[in-house]
């Protein structure tokens, strides 16, 4: 590192002694950094591939905006979502690489005394969002301090046929796991059924599977990391998704993360959940028009625990502690945040990528389609995977390892019973606990 | 050389030690071998031995790890998940090798009989060998669709069933069907192979046995099935080898999935090890595929290449 400690703590000082002189002209406040990069400073972040065009489009917008105010270079690599978790882990452990990275869910938490404490920063910018979502802060959050910065939730939402629905003799959607079971019959007597990944589906089986589990007030592990699997409120919600399988389409057991959006475009089924990319499937192809019109999406029902929960998926920009330059990693990540810029992304991003703060539901991309709603919702209910220990090695291997997905395959096919499905996930999730 | 013809000319001065290295056979051979030793060993030992080391560790990805010992493999022998993998994992490489020999053998001796177009089928056999693993296996994954099996699309339409075929949401099924999927791709390797070797057999033979009486069955199993062992011993370990390591069409068709049922080691050792994070026990797990391997290795070639099995007898 070029930079020592005592020069760090110089450069932050200046900052902030310099900020109340700025704070006078709050136009101007807005996009002043309390960060002076270094000289000759350039910045190398590794971004997962966007799922939407708007979003890079966007962030290299903004991006471009920042070096021409500073100075320094920003190099943006992309890498296909799922090569992020290893590439960030070796670039933590090997002290080289990109000085940022958008990592998912608990990476941060997994080498943490790699990262750069962007508590300072966070706190500052949280103050000034309107606080951040709490899903968010907890996976960037360890002990107190801020080992990343939440950037987004990918939000999930269920997607449906508003005139299968209606046909089904509903007029508005159910709000209650009781409801929604009732939605999900009536659908499949009408030869129009819903139908929600069982399979190895990475995103999609994941969000619902947690869904299930967590709308029953189940949880894998205890606030202590004590596993906490076999409890009645699990086979509660084994039993409530036996019945719901029973209402779908045959095969979900086999689904990927694509199937449920080619059988919903399709007209194979009329209820699934998915990101906001199903939608502007169909919207964006003039042959499905009729389709598009008809989709509507809303959050998933609220179960007998009583708040809207789910997974989603999350992503926050960790800063590596090998970075040369850590006054121009704040500085960026400052300037990206501020209003100005965070509401280009978030519009660029066409509802894909929910706030990360509180202040930014304001966000006009939310009310220009109605469809786009429920995402908005998404940092909102989203909770941390490996609820409710805490985060980690542990909690990444029982989800990568589909524990939970497996679990409900097994009951809702009858391969197992409930009980016993059960106790092979309390199995397995001890093993990754070390009991 | 014209070193060696300068030294012999000044024949009292005692050859210096290089130039006794340069003329020693020992010495040279060494020499010529070393660059491929040095690549083996940079490129096979290595990456073995680091696996071997791996799974005696607790490393994480990117974070080296202390050594646990046989802790790996205590977990591994409690874990229910992995002895299902080791059973698909065989299931699926005697059941998918069985087939690709029986099949391609049949079609081998069918290319070998004068055919029209003999040239033409030759070359389109080929085919499924040389399109990639991953486009086959998507083209598999629509024809095995629980909604769009073209499959089960004309089987409906004619009448035959009257709903689709769940390819690979039922355990077995899909068992079954990634192995069809693997066999279909294996097939063009043995059938060529073994067409190779039966086009090496002398004709005079098959001459002398038709003169001698023999029916074309008897020419099959005492000429043909003797002379073309050495052939399918060589292929059938590489096609065990690779069955057994496949990777790409599960990856593709099911994850391992549904619950697992068609997760093979390769595939379990990989979503612990990169996915999961847990290097260590991906490690373990890769590990323990090679005693298998080894086994498959050695039944080949001190079982099938025995000769009195070469020449029709038996033990």
């Amino acid at each position: 590192m070029s930079v020592n400690r005592r020069e760090l703590l110089l450069g932050a000082a200046v900052g902030a002694a310099g900020l109340p002189l700025l704070g006078a002209m709050p136009s101007f406040a807005q996009t002043a950094s309390s960060f002076t990069p270094e000289k000759g400073a350039s910045l190398r972040v590794l971004r997962w591939a966007p799922f939407v065009k708007g979003d890079e489009d966007a962030w290299l917008a903004n991006t471009k905006k920042f070096t021409e105010k500073t100075g320094v270079e920003v190099r943006i690599d992309k890498e296909s979502w799922e090569d992020i978790r290893p590439k960030s882990a070796v670039a933590a452990n090997m002290g080289a690489g990109p000085d940022m990275v958008w990592v998912w869910f608990d990476d941060a938490q997994q080498y943490p005394d790699k990262l750069v404490d962007v508590s300072a920063l966070a706190n500052k910018l949280g103050a000034a969002g309107g606080g951040w979502y709490p899903g968010l802060e907890g996976y960037a959050k360890r002990d107190g301090k801020f080992v990343a910065m939440p950037l987004a939730a990918i939000g999930n939402a269920i997607c449906y046929r508003e005139s299968h629905m209606k046909a089904a003799g509903f007029s508005e959607f159910p709000k209650d796991t009781k409801g929604f079971l009732e939605l999900c019959k009536a659908l499949k007597a009408k030869g129009t059924p819903a139908g929600f990944p069982h399979g190895k589906a990475v995103g999609d089986g994941n969000n619902y599977a947690h869904w299930l589990l967590w709308s029953h007030g189940g949880k894998t592990v205890d606030e202590s990391g004590k596993v906490a699997i076999n409890s009645p409120e699990t086979l509660a919600a084994i039993n409530y998704a036996k019945e719901l399988y029973g209402t779908f389409i045959p095969g979900t057991e086999s689904w990927l993360d694509i199937n449920n959006n080619r059988a919903f475009l399709a007209n194979q089924i009329s209820l699934t959940a998915n990101g906001v990319s199903l939608y502007y499937a169909a919207k964006n192809d003039p042959k499905l028009a009729e389709m598009a019109a008809d989709i509507r999406t809303t959050n998933f029902p609220v179960g007998p625990v009583g708040q809207s929960i789910e997974l989603h998926q999350t992503t926050s920009i960790a800063t590596f502690k090998h970075t040369k330059f850590p006054q121009a990693c704040m500085a960026y990540l400052e300037f990206m945040y501020q209003p100005e810029q965070m509401n280009a992304w978030l519009q660029g991003s066409s509802a894909y990528c929910c706030q990360p703060l509180k202040a930014y539901a304001s966000n006009p991309i939310w009310t220009s389609d109605k469809n786009h709603a429920a995402y908005a919702k998404a940092s909102e209910t989203l909770r941390p995977n490996g609820y409710a220990g805490p985060l980690g090695y542990a909690s990444a291997g029982v989800m990568a390892d589909y524990v939970l997905v497996d679990m409900f395959a097994e009951a809702v096919t009858g391969a197992q019973t409930p009980e016993n499905a059960i106790k092979r996930a309390e199995a397995r999730i001890n093993r990754y606990y070390r009991v | 050389m014209t070193d060696h013809a300068g030294t012999a000319g000044r024949a009292p001065a005692p050859p210096s030690f290089l130039s006794r290295l340069g003329q020693s056979r020992n010495a040279l051979g060494l020499a010529f071998m070393l660059p491929a030793g040095v690549f083996l060993i940079c490129f096979l030992a290595y990456p073995l031995g680091l696996g071997v080391w791996l799974g005696f560790t607790d490393a994480r990805i990117g974070r080296t790890g202390q050594f646990i010992g046989l802790e790996n493999y205590q977990f591994l022998w409690i874990d229910a998940v992995f002895w299902l993998s080791v059973f698909n994992t065989l299931l699926y490489t005697i059941t998918a090798s069985i087939l690709k020999f029986g099949l391609g053998l049949w079609l081998a001796l069918i290319l070998n009989q004068h055919l029209p177009f003999k040239a033409f089928f030759r070359a389109i056999v080929l085919l499924p060998w040389v399109v990639p693993t991953v486009l086959s296996g998507i083209a598999f994954w629509w024809i095995y669709d629980s909604q769009f099996s073209i499959v089960s699309w004309s089987l409906i339409k004619l009448g035959v069933i009257d709903h689709y075929i769940n390819f690979l949401g039922e355990a077995n099924m899909a068992r079954a069907s990634v192995i069809a999927a693997n066999v279909w791709r294996g097939i063009p390797f043995v059938a060529i192979s073994l067409l190779a070797g039966l086009q090496t057999i002398s004709p005079s033979l098959h001459e002398a046995a038709t003169l001698d009486g023999a029916t074309p069955w008897q020419r099959f199993r005492y000429v043909t099935l003797p002379m073309l062992s050495p052939i399918i011993s060589v292929v059938m370990t590489f096609s065990v080898l690779f069955t057994f390591t496949d990777f790409q069409l599960i990856y593709v068709l099911t994850k391992g999935g549904p619950v697992n049922a068609t997760h093979l080691m390769a595939t379990l050792s990989f979503q612990r090890a990169i996915p999961g994070g847990q290097l260590g026990e991906g490690a373990a797990i890769a590990v323990a595929m090679i005693p298998f391997l080894l086994a498959a290795i050695l039944f080949s070639f001190f079982g099938l290449q025995r000769r009195k099995w070469q020449q029709g007898g038996s033990d």
